[in-house]
């Protein structure tokens, strides 16, 4: 058994645009890497940004957030509103300190199969240099019902 | 009660050998201005300068967050698995004033009341307090109007006394305080003839409290409640601060359908949400009605029902409180109220 | 000082207002009062060590359910005033405002464009303190910023007086609160006190004051407010100056311009 860290990645896209160039990439017969896990919205513009941070907490490695082009959006400016709250959710994550670098944001269309199965195999081999979340994980086990953990971790050293 | 003094030299050597016996170190640790207690690998660390630590030594039997118990759901039926005191560390808590010491009693005194707390009472059996009595106080400070002093040895195992900064009387009052200095006799000496009084700080008495405990009792109309609670904006920040106050919460730690933990952490009753109901009927509507409960709670019904006071003085909700609602000031105007 | 008392004594006198929020000498600093009668007003102060943002206190259904209220706001509290009346929290006009010129003198303002007139004229508070800290932390690599904030956000212990302090802080139901889902452990834990500065933040994009409410109130002094106070950076690195424009996240700009969606 290979013993190669395998990222999971969880992609959240919209459905008029991302999702349809995403069936358009297994109908064309395009091939790419298995590691992500898609789950459909209405539009960008629902994707909620706690759901970026519960699929880190819950073990994703990375995550895709993709919906139509700007101009494009099925409710005409979902995206542009989506894009707003992106870079000002990227920009704190940043400051924080989570590893943005593990976020792909993209623009796929319906009729861009071969662009989703690009965006995916970039992620996933991106990730896969990148390594496992760890610190995220740890942070999410941490103290998780337990005082003591914390007591350690902020042990004063010698 | 035994008395010793040891030497500061002799201090470090001493905390050493408890630490290698076993126990971990709890102890304030000055950091960014504001002084919290840590578990400390060096005795050099320790702060012993600090008027009052942020947070109080509560945590320590009382952690804000805590697993109960676990369960997972296996083909058909539930595996539990208990509260496990097994793990707990050993603890010596050091450096704590005598106002976090004594609030141990009224903490206590929640936990038994009715069915013991296992978790509580497992972690307390793990602790031995060495206190150290306060040298210096500040505008906020008001044990001594609440029955405390700043030498006062209730509820510690050991208290020091600083005389001058050579060293400290050491007043052993408990057995289990007994068991920490005996093994190192050899690190102590004979206390020093001096005036205990005068190495202590000087904590103006604000209120009486006995007179306070009589008028509120009787003021659950009063329309001071409402007056003094106009400013507090509902945060919890004197309740978690506080070295005496008990509240919890008990959620759901569910890992999916399958697993999950049941946690226990801090709670206020100065939240409305602390009392709402399902139907959402809140039976503690306003700020005023939550402050009066915390009041009542501390000063009425816990010395009826539990023969311990809900407050210790330290002062530290009227420090923490982003509205300065100062506490001592608060009880001065009650015991000047009107019947 | 003689001249705020007497003005409200007369406003309360004549029933055009029930309530003042006003400042009185605290322990230390100014501490909000809440003044409903003469004997109150005798106690208040209003000047430049009154900082606190007393706007927390308008949206407050307990206290001003039904009454006619008057405030002496800080620059901030007028910002936070104008925001509130923006997002129809407070009726323009409805309020008695009292404010201090740049010079230190008394104004009374009566509507929105009053108060936007005064915050135009007056110059905004330095910020090289908060300015500095986002910096410090900004040049520090991302593996270091994580173990700063991570090792700061630890110690919360949730008591949220973040929240309570803040004047745009006035949902009756909190995000925190809500159970199906549970968005955020309600319980004090490295990563959900983290989760909740990243949702407070987000929430206060383009509406926050930048006041600093809420690292003042924090019991344990994390800083707080200067997560809040990069957000305020990047909104207007991004987006301009909020006003005027509705809220930055529920409005949006074609040309947007961003450099990491591909």
């Amino acid at each position: 058994m290979s013993t190669e860290f395998e990222p999971k990645i969880l992609a959240f896209v919209c459905n008029w645009c991302t999702y349809a160039g995403a069936d358009l990439t297994g109908t064309s017969r395009i091939k790419y890497a298995s590691n992500v896990k898609i789950v459909r919205f209405p539009c960008t513009g629902r994707i909620d940004f706690m759901l970026l941070l519960k699929a880190f907490a819950n073990g994703s490695d990375g995550v895709i957030v993709s919906g139509c082009h700007p101009n494009d959006c099925h409710y005409t400016s979902g995206n542009f509103h989506a894009r707003r709250r992106w870079m000002l959710f990227r920009g704190l994550l940043d400051f924080l300190g989570v590893d943005v670098r593990r976020i792909q944001f993209s623009w796929v269309s319906a009729a861009e199969g071969a662009k989703w199965a690009e965006v995916v195999n970039k992620t996933v081999a991106d990730v896969r240099a990148l390594g496992p979340y760890a610190e995220y994980k740890k942070a999410a086990k941490f103290l998780a019902g337990n005082e003591d953990v914390l007591l350690k971790a902020q042990e004063v050293a010698l | 009660m035994e008395l010793k003094y040891i030497p500061k030299t002799s201090l470090k050597p001493w905390l050493e050998k408890v630490r290698e016996g076993g126990k971990q170190i709890y102890a304030p640790v000055a950091e960014n201005g504001k002084t919290s207690f840590k578990r400390v690998k060096s005795v050099d660390e320790i702060s012993m300068e600090h008027v009052q630590t942020a947070q109080s030594a509560k945590g320590i039997a009382f952690p804000r967050t805590e697993k109960l118990f676990s369960y997972a759901k296996q083909q058909g039926d539930v595996a539990l698995q208990d509260y496990d005191p097994g793990s707990l560390p050993n603890t010596l808590v050091f450096g704590l004033h005598p106002c976090d010491a004594a609030a141990f009693k009224p903490l206590s005194g929640i936990f038994n009341w009715d069915t013991g707390d296992k978790p509580f009472n497992e972690r307390m059996q793990r602790v031995v307090m060495v206190s150290l009595s306060c040298s210096k106080c500040d505008p906020f400070c008001f044990c001594t109007s609440v029955g405390g002093s700043p030498g006062s040895a209730e509820g510690s195992d050991i208290l020091l006394t600083a005389v001058g900064s050579d060293g400290y009387l050491v007043e052993v009052a408990t057995d289990k305080g007994k068991a920490l200095t005996e093994p190192h006799a050899a690190l102590f000496e004979a206390p020093p003839d001096v005036n205990r009084e005068e190495l202590l700080a000087r904590v103006p008495a604000k209120f009486s409290v006995d007179e306070v405990e009589r008028k509120i009792a009787g003021a659950f109309e009063s329309d001071v409640w409402k007056k003094q609670s106009a400013r507090c904006i509902g945060c919890g920040a004197c309740a978690f601060v506080c070295p005496a106050c008990a509240c919890f919460d008990i959620q759901e730690n569910a890992r999916g359908a399958a697993a999950g933990d049941r946690i226990r952490c801090w709670d206020s009753c100065g939240f409305s949400l602390f009392t709402l109901h399902t139907s959402g009927h809140n039976p503690r509507e306003t700020q005023s009605w939550r402050w009066r409960q915390r009041l009542l709670h501390k000063f009425c019904y816990m010395p009826r029902r539990l023969a311990a006071r809900g407050c210790t003085g330290c002062g530290r909700c009227s420090r923490a409180c982003p509205v300065d609602m100062n506490l001592a000031e608060h009880l001065s105007e009650l015991e000047k109220l009107k019947t | 000082m003689n001249e705020l008392r007497s003005k409200v004594k007369a406003l309360l006198g004549s029933s055009e207002i029930d309530l003042f929020v006003g400042y009185e000498q605290g322990t230390r600093l100014p501490r909000p009062l809440l003044a409903a009668s003469a004997e109150d007003a005798d106690k208040l102060i209003f000047d430049e060590r009154c900082t606190g943002n007393l706007a927390v206190y308008l949206t407050r259904k307990d206290l001003m359910g039904g009454k006619k209220a008057g405030i002496a706001a800080s620059y901030y509290a007028l910002r936070s005033i104008c925001r509130l009346i923006d997002e129809n929290q407070l009726q323009d006009g409805a309020t008695k405002i009292f404010a201090l010129t740049p010079q230190g003198a008394l104004t009374s303002l009566e509507t929105i464009a009053d108060v936007k007139q005064l915050l135009q004229e007056t110059p905004a508070p330095a910020k090289q303190v908060e300015d500095a800290w986002v910096q410090e932390v900004e040049e520090m690599p991302a593996a270091e910023r994580w173990k700063f904030w991570t090792g700061e956000l630890a110690k919360c212990f949730k008591c949220y007086a973040c929240r309570a302090a803040c004047p745009m802080c006035y949902c009756t139901r909190c995000i925190v609160e809500v159970n199906r889902p549970q968005w955020l452990q309600p319980w004090a834990a490295t990563l959900s006190n983290m989760e909740w500065q990243i949702n407070r933040v987000m929430h206060m994009a383009g509406r926050c004051a930048d006041c600093g409410a809420c690292g003042a109130a924090c019991p344990l002094g994390l800083p707080v407010h200067i997560i809040a106070h990069k957000m305020v950076q990047m909104v207007r690195q991004h987006f301009g100056e909020p006003a005027d424009k509705g809220a930055t996240l529920s409005t949006f700009d074609p040309s947007d311009k961003e450099n990491f969606i591909r």
